[in-house]
């Protein structure tokens, strides 16, 4: 553990909880731009966590402690999760302290809390909302295991940062499996992000709604905490895909010369990612709900087929 | 008794066990003796047991004769790693049974509880028996004592039809199951006569007599575990027991099926081939997908729990069956990582099952429901076994940073490891296993989330619930023991890992130890850190830290007040605990996307009933498949068998002497 490791992680921490919202803000102003409508100001997002935590929080009369201390655990998983991604340098405080499918185990423990605070108050769309959840989580995570297996099997590790250091730094190869697993990756990361195809994050029309069902009974600082750590969330799913398949320009090093570099080379990826993104949102139709299933095995399919295309055509018998 | 052999210890701690059965039984009725004074004494000999199980597994083996059992075969007992790994499983789970089990017993419940006493302490005596038997006549022995033990406490309340079927079939299995063990041993003893396995040991490795002693106890042995498709009993007699006895079933008893197989494979037989290993994956897999499947469809919070023992189980057997691959192969570190895991997870099982069943018992004395859909709301009345039970969730459902991460982490990376195998179908395969587990993991989090919400979350679905009341302080004790233990297994993964290296050198020839206290205790890398590394201190430190550090950062910029309202459910003003989800309605995505795997039966109520009734039957369809069709075959068979039964005495003199003529003439011949 060196000083610069240690600055490296706090830099990235703080650049994370900063820089999320504004991902998010970036995102909605593209999708206004591409359906015509007048785009919130980029900010947005701040303004409205601003406003949240200002307010007095209104709680049902049978939320139990469960249902208070969610929104803090939520937030904290989301905000190691993007600690744990490197983003700015591989040479992190966090990142023996977790590989890749531990990096899965922790947004699973967040999707079980956010599930379970649903179902606290028992109103009927919580539980709803719950249960819409973990039917697409239990699709989505073997998804995302096998993209992470793959790429392991690449790098022969499941540390991200070896993961990293291999694609981006060794000689260049072409994997035609990172094809297979990247396609696989971005449709388990709009499942899990609640982004259309599979929900609609500004909906909340009763019957179609899943993640926004299951927060409907938080208010003020739990609702700005809850909303903070999606933005969290998309940030290191974005951050985990930049790492995962366009790590180039990811450094090794943690010195403050090439820490700036970094972190123009990622503001530039996320800036193409929101956009691709709020693309994608643009030209796909919400599905229903039983449509998810066939959307996510495809998925999972895709990541196997990746694996498999890596075992036959890149190992060699 | 300190400097004593650990193996005369734990002998000594056993007869504990039968001594405070003994005395249960002639103090039948006295309940407060029973509950306040036999059954803590009860858990200290666990205890003890756990402790002197401890020096055991990096003790010398140590071998003791009794002087029972047959004229020229006496008991041999001994005392190595494996056993000694066990026995701590043991005596630790069941500290934390006994002492729950002290609190929970109630007078008028089920049998006297004299007998209970006398029942639940030969059972721990029996498992134990079986994990230190050094010949097959005292394994038998043993086994067939906990089988019968565990049978009685089934059926303690055996007033009621269901319990008394649910005991019989249980009985039924575990007596197909024994008989396999039996011919097992037959046929490693060979024509030498010599039960003791020391003589096992000699057994032939060629040829295909250790395969067909292979395949005759993974038969026996899969029966008592549960293994697909000889698992019918275990949704049916989990339910049946008292809570205590469900909780040391499918916590311990189990797991003695796992040591049994163990034992056979790695170390009487001195020869495995490779498809063995893919036999057990392909078995431990369906098992764990089957499971998995229907906990998340059921509506008995019991029968839920031991579908996801089925699960765990066959978790338990992908790891086993990953060790023999790599065994076979003779890659030891390999076979060493995957034997981790699958110990691993026999200890974690052991410690997350039992709570959450224990959970579930003082939820049944509550409110006197085992129905998931009368349940609900009991965080509010029940705050401590709430809290205790959530720590057994997320351990069951396998997140970080509690202990069923770890073993699953184990077992994954295991998996990445096989891309090096000889055999290139394998490697193509393998991975694609390591999918189905991610499966089995994602899904085991979906029908925990059940379980936990539907009880212990949300508005109560009943009136009476309002009158339930938390568990006593001696279950609480209990609850709290079990669930320390999640949290300790979860966080110090390399102090497991150096206590199982042992048991890996002693079965497959390495171990982890090294590769894993070179970090330091506070992260795990199994083989090297760059390769994979998890640290658990710092994961559950960071989401600590950072979750006080949100806390009083939103309290010191902005506020921290709070009121509170009626619930906003999108403005429907009226709203009643009959609105939430059931638990059919919970697990109607599951039954959707996975339909093939039930056999369903349904009765919608039409639209003008005047008392509108929703039904839904899951069966399992190994019923159709394989019993029944079993059951009528056994039938047709004993009815034409059944003419030589006509009643009269000399008829049966007439068979006696023909029986004995015939043997006359053979032996002469």
């Amino acid at each position: 553990m060196n000083f610069y490791a240690l600055f490296a992680q706090l830099l990235e921490l703080v650049i994370a909880l900063l820089l999320a919202p504004l991902l998010t803000g970036w995102v909605n102003q593209c999708r206004a731009w591409f359906q015509n409508r007048s785009a919130p100001p980029l900010l947005q997002t701040y303004f409205t966590l601003h406003k949240l935590f200002h307010k007095d929080a209104l709680l049902a009369h049978n939320a139990s402690s469960l249902f208070r201390a969610a929104p803090y655990i939520i937030f904290s998983c989301m905000a190691l999760a993007s600690a744990i991604v490197p983003t700015l340098s591989t040479d992190l405080i966090f990142s023996p302290a977790a590989d890749a499918i531990a990096l899965v185990g922790l947004f699973a423990l967040a999707r079980i809390f956010i599930a379970l605070a649903g179902m606290d108050v028992g109103t009927a769309f919580g539980s709803l909302g719950a249960r819409r959840e973990m039917l697409i989580g239990f699709l989505a995570e073997p998804a995302l295991l096998m993209v992470i297996f793959t790429t392991s099997l690449i790098s022969q590790s499941t540390s991200l940062s070896t993961i990293v250091e291999t694609l981006a730094h060794r000689e260049f190869v072409i994997y035609p499996s990172l094809a297979f697993a990247g396609v696989a990756f971005t449709m388990v990361s709009l499942a899990e992000n609640a982004r259309v195809p599979v929900d609609n994050p500004t909906t909340h029309l009763e019957l179609t709604m899943l993640h926004e069902a299951m927060i409907l009974e938080y208010s003020s600082r739990h609702l700005a905490l809850i909303e903070w750590a999606a933005c969290l969330k998309l940030f290191a799913y974005s951050c985990l895909g930049i790492a995962l398949f366009f790590p180039f320009g990811i450094p090794e090093a943690a010195d403050p010369a090439s820490l700036a570099v970094a972190g123009a080379i990622l503001v530039f990826k996320l800036l193409i990612g929101g956009f691709l993104l709020a693309l994608i949102e643009t030209i796909n139709a919400k599905m229903r709900i039983f449509r998810a299933p066939e959307f996510l095995g495809t998925a999972f399919l895709l990541a196997v087929l990746a694996m498999l295309v890596h075992l036959l055509l890149e190992v060699g018998p | 008794m300190l400097d004593m052999l650990p193996l005369d210890q734990i002998i000594i701690a056993i007869l504990g066990w039968l001594a405070i059965g003994g005395i249960g039984i002639i103090v039948p009725r006295n309940f407060t003796l029973i509950s306040r004074v036999l059954f803590p004494l009860g858990a200290l000999c666990s205890l003890a047991v756990a402790l002197f199980a401890l020096t055991a597994i990096v003790a010398t083996p140590q071998v003791a004769i009794l002087p029972f059992g047959l004229p020229d075969l006496p008991f041999h007992l001994r005392l190595d790693a494996l056993s000694g790994f066990f026995l701590f499983l043991l005596g630790a789970a069941s500290a934390g049974i006994s002492i729950y089990a002290a609190g929970y017993l109630r007078p008028g419940e089920g049998t006297a509880p004299g007998l209970q006493c006398l029942l639940y302490h030969f059972f721990l005596a029996s498992m134990a028996g079986v994990l230190l038997a050094d010949d097959a006549y005292a394994f038998m022995v043993a086994w067939e004592t906990m089988a019968l033990t565990s049978f009685f406490l089934v059926t303690s309340d055996h007033r009621s039809a269901e319990i008394r079927r649910a005991g019989y079939l249980y009985l039924l299995i575990a007596h197909v199951g024994a008989v396999g063990i039996l011919l097992s041993f037959g046929v490693m003893a060979g024509s030498s006569g010599d039960y003791t396995f020391d003589a096992m040991r000699t057994f032939s490795t060629e040829g295909i007599w250790p395969t067909v002693a292979f395949l005759l106890a993974l038969f026996g042995f899969g029966a008592k575990a549960g293994l697909l498709p000889l698992h019918v009993w275990l949704p049916e007699a989990h339910p049946a027991a008292p809570s205590p006895v469900s909780a040391m079933m499918s916590g311990v008893m189990l797991k003695t099926a796992i040591y049994g197989l163990l034992r056979v494979c790695f170390d009487l037989l001195q020869v495995q081939h490779w498809w063995w290993g893919v036999l057990l994956l392909v078995l431990g897999l369906a098992s764990a997908i089957f499971g998995v499947v229907f906990s998340a469809v059921q509506s008995d919070m019991k029968r839920l729990l031991a579908y996801s023992s089925i699960e765990n189980i066959g978790l338990i057997f992908v790891g086993f069956g990953l060790t023999l691959v790599f065994k076979s192969f003779d890659m030891p570190l390999l076979a060493a990582l995957a034997l981790t895991a699958t110990l691993y997870h026999c200890l974690n099982h052991a410690f997350f099952k039992s709570l959450l069943f224990l959970a579930t018992g003082s939820v049944l004395h509550a409110t006197r429901e085992r129905n998931l859909g009368k349940l609900g709301g009991l965080i509010h009345r029940m705050p401590w076994v709430t809290w205790l039970a959530l720590i057994g969730v997320i351990a069951s459902a396998g997140l970080p940073p509690l202990n069923g991460f770890v073993s699953e982490w184990l077992l994954l990376q295991s998996f990445l490891f096989t891309s090096g195998l000889p055999q290139g179908y394998l490697n193509m395969l393998l991975p694609v296993a390591a999918a189905a587990v991610a499966l089995i993991a994602a899904l085991a989090g979906f029908a925990m989330i059940k379980f936990f919400g539907v009880v212990f979350l949300g508005q109560p679905r009943e009136a009476k619930l309002a009158q339930a009341h938390d568990a006593g302080r001696l279950e609480r004790l209990g609850l709290l023991w079990l669930a320390a233990g999640c949290i300790l297994l979860g966080l110090l993964p390399n102090v497991v890992i150096a206590l199982l290296d042992p048991v890996t050198n002693l079965l497959v020839g390495s171990g982890l130890r090294g590769a894993a206290s070179s970090q330091g205790w506070w992260l795990l890398a199994p083989i090297s850190e760059a390769r994979a590394s998890y640290s658990p201190a710092i994961f559950l430190g960071g989401i600590l830290l950072f979750t006080l550090f949100v806390f009083v950062a939103v309290r010191r910029c902005y506020h921290g007040r709070l009121q509170r309202g009626p619930a906003w459910d999108c403005g429907f003003p009226q709203q009643t605990g009959r609105m939430q989800d059931t638990a059919e309605g919970f697990g109607q995505p599951i039954r959707q996307v996975f339909s093939p795997f039930f056999r369903l039966t349904r009765e919608h109520p039409s639209p003008f009933d005047a008392q509108p009734r929703y039904r839904v039957v899951v069966e399992d369809p190994f019923w159709s498949w394989i019993y029944l069709p079993v059951a009528r075959l056994v039938e047709r068979g004993t009815r034409l068998v059944a003419f030589l039964q006509q009643g009269r005495i000399a008829i049966y003199l007439l068979y006696s002497f023909i029986t004995l003529l015939t043997l006359l003439v053979l032996t002469r011949g």
